[in-house]
């Protein structure tokens, strides 16, 4: 089986959630990888590099710039033809795009996978992770993303692929890029964190949020995460949110403070090797799936963890 | 402008789902069912349009079994106009679904398709998108902020990211996240002015769609549980602890 990557990059670097989803096509047969985007060749090169890897296609185009499902979806269906199946990250970029993919090709998708069982059969996760379902697709062309964290990562040097260069339809018209508003920092990125900090709705507010939780992860070197209630209260941006609908984190540690353990946030990040819960409440659910639990105030513990770390 | 709404009766979220022991699913027998969530976040968005001038009619679509009427009158009596039930026992994935309102869409014409980014089910997050391209229209996903002006729709997506800003050509397909807004409960009055509004009988052969499955599920298990811990009492166990983990 011919098998096609969606690799995920900003046009200079390339994204380490593609390193797990090559790792799952590589189970299905060849791997061949799109990169998709304005000005990017150096992304096609590092992907040259991922072992395991036969093929780079590059489309350089302003219209893939910004990875506008509209104009990226006709693209990769084009190149379907070729390849028998096609996988993504399930990051937002892959949750976008694929699905449009599937569509235009008349194609059931597979989503979020977590374990290739056979070369038409997967599991994933269905209810926020409370079922597992094994999947068979019965159709001629797969469509799948896959769930980063319960595949490892291919190397990313020791290939040595070829590139060739490809294009698409090009701006399909419909929808134009205005703008993206990030938070710029220097600390680790949540999905391929180490370590994570993560905070609840017992912080109180976005300066206590900020006082406590944040120079605990800067001594720990660790990514900070929050729970949905955390976000919704407007500690943090939504783009810490960690839980079914938010990012499924996977570090070897995560230490959850203030966090009581609702359904939705352990399916974010129940499948971390080792959780701390940090939590007033000893009955509260966190403390059953935490390998290491400490009850009490989280505004005396975690100033004083800090400062003794 | 008009807005359709798609709507899907799913478990309620407060209930825990359990899986049925012969692996043949999850059980939902004399389960409660409500809307999806992220699908009453689209039926308040479009109320909110209409309340704002910028949409005249809202038509709420469920695809599903009979009792989906019962999620149809919910949105009817938070503000939708009217409903369309496309009846069907059958299990129905996000591709047949994504045809049939694609064939409602040719007949209704709305200047946009407002729904959920997920259903909290089978947690697919694909239907929004496969309409999009059916319709071969543009597509805001995830949406936290939706503005209508002229014959454009501005479209801010929660994204891994940050917050990224597409501007979409009508009609286009908008589906909701989270923060985009807190729906509103019905009111009592209007939940009793519901059950007058019209509400239409169809079923998929209408539409000349076949429901048939393409991913056959052939087990439904429990995930492994993982073991409650140890509990330590103090901050100075907690170092030791981290400091055997390797990471202080």
């Amino acid at each position: 089986m011919k098998t096609l990557v969606l690799v995920e990059h900003d046009n200079a670097h390339l994204r380490d959630a593609t390193l797990a989803t090559v790792t799952a096509a590589a189970k299905l047969g060849e791997v061949h990888l799109l990169v998709a985007g304005k000005g990017c060749r150096a992304v096609a090169e590092a992907a040259a590099k991922i072992a395991g890897v036969a093929k780079v296609h590059l489309a350089d185009d302003a219209a893939y710039e910004h990875q506008l499902a509209e104009n990226v979806a006709p693209l990769v269906a084009g190149l379907m033809d070729a390849h028998d199946a096609f996988l993504a990250p399930a990051t937002t970029t892959g949750k976008n795009v694929a699905p449009r993919v599937a569509a235009l090709l008349d194609v059931m998708q597979v989503s979020d996978i977590i374990s290739v069982e056979g070369e038409r059969t997967f599991t994933r996760p269905i209810y926020a992770g409370n079922a597992i379902a094994t999947v068979e697709s019965s159709d001629a062309k797969l469509v799948i993303t896959v769930r980063g964290t319960t595949f490892d990562k291919a190397a990313g040097e020791g290939g040595s692929a070829s590139i060739e260069e490809v294009s698409g339809p090009g701006d399909a018209g419909l929808s134009t890029f205005v703008g993206l508003e990030a938070e710029a920092s220097e600390r680790p990125e949540l999905t391929s964190a180490k370590v994570i900090v993560s905070g609840g709705r017992a912080l109180k507010d976005a300066a206590t949020f900020e006082q406590l939780i944040v120079p605990l992860a800067d001594k720990l070197g660790a990514a900070v995460g929050a729970s949905r209630a955390a976000v919704d209260a407007g500690y943090v941006p939504n783009d810490y949110q960690v839980g079914q609908t938010g990012k499924i984190v996977a570090p070897q540690v995560y230490i959850a403070i203030g966090i009581s353990g609702a359904i939705q946030h352990l399916a974010g990040m129940k499948d971390s090797k080792t959780i701390i819960a940090i939590n007033k409440d000893e009955d509260a659910p966190i403390f059953q799936v935490a390998d290491i639990g400490l009850v009490g105030d989280l505004f005396q513990i975690v100033p004083e963890l800090t400062e003794k770390l | 402008m008009k807005i359709l709404v798609p709507v899907k009766r799913v478990i309620d979220y407060n209930v825990r789902p359990r899986v049925k022991a012969d692996g043949s699913g999850v059980d939902l027998a004399n389960v409660k069912m409500s809307m999806n969530p992220f699908d009453e976040i689209a039926v308040e968005e479009a109320i909110r349009l209409k309340e704002k001038g910028a949409a005249s009619e809202i038509v709420a679509v469920s695809i599903g079994p009979a009792k989906a009427q019962e999620t149809l009158r919910t949105a009817l009596a938070m503000g939708a106009d009217r409903a369309i039930l496309v009846q069907t026992d059958d299990e129905v994935e996000p591709l047949t679904v994504a045809k049939i309102l694609k064939a409602i869409v040719d007949e209704e014409r709305p200047g946009i398709v407002l729904m959920g980014k997920q259903a909290i089910d089978d947690d697919c997050n694909q239907t929004g998108q496969m309409l999009a391209a059916l319709w071969g229209r543009p597509q805001g996903t995830f949406a936290s902020k939706v503005e209508v002006a002229g014959d454009t729709v501005s479209v801010t997506r929660e994204v891994d990211g940050g917050l990224e800003t597409v501007s979409l050509k009508l009609p286009a397909v908008v589906t909701t996240d989270l923060r985009l807004n807190e729906p509103r409960y019905a009111s009592l009055p209007n939940i009793m002015k519901a059950k007058s509004k019209p509400l239409a009988a169809k079923t998929p052969a209408d539409y000349g769609v076949e429901t048939a499955p393409r991913l056959k599920v052939t087990r439904v298990v429990e995930p492994p549980v993982r073991q409650a811990g140890i509990k330590v009492g103090s901050v100075d166990e907690l170092v030791a602890k981290l400091k055997a983990l390797g990471v202080a």
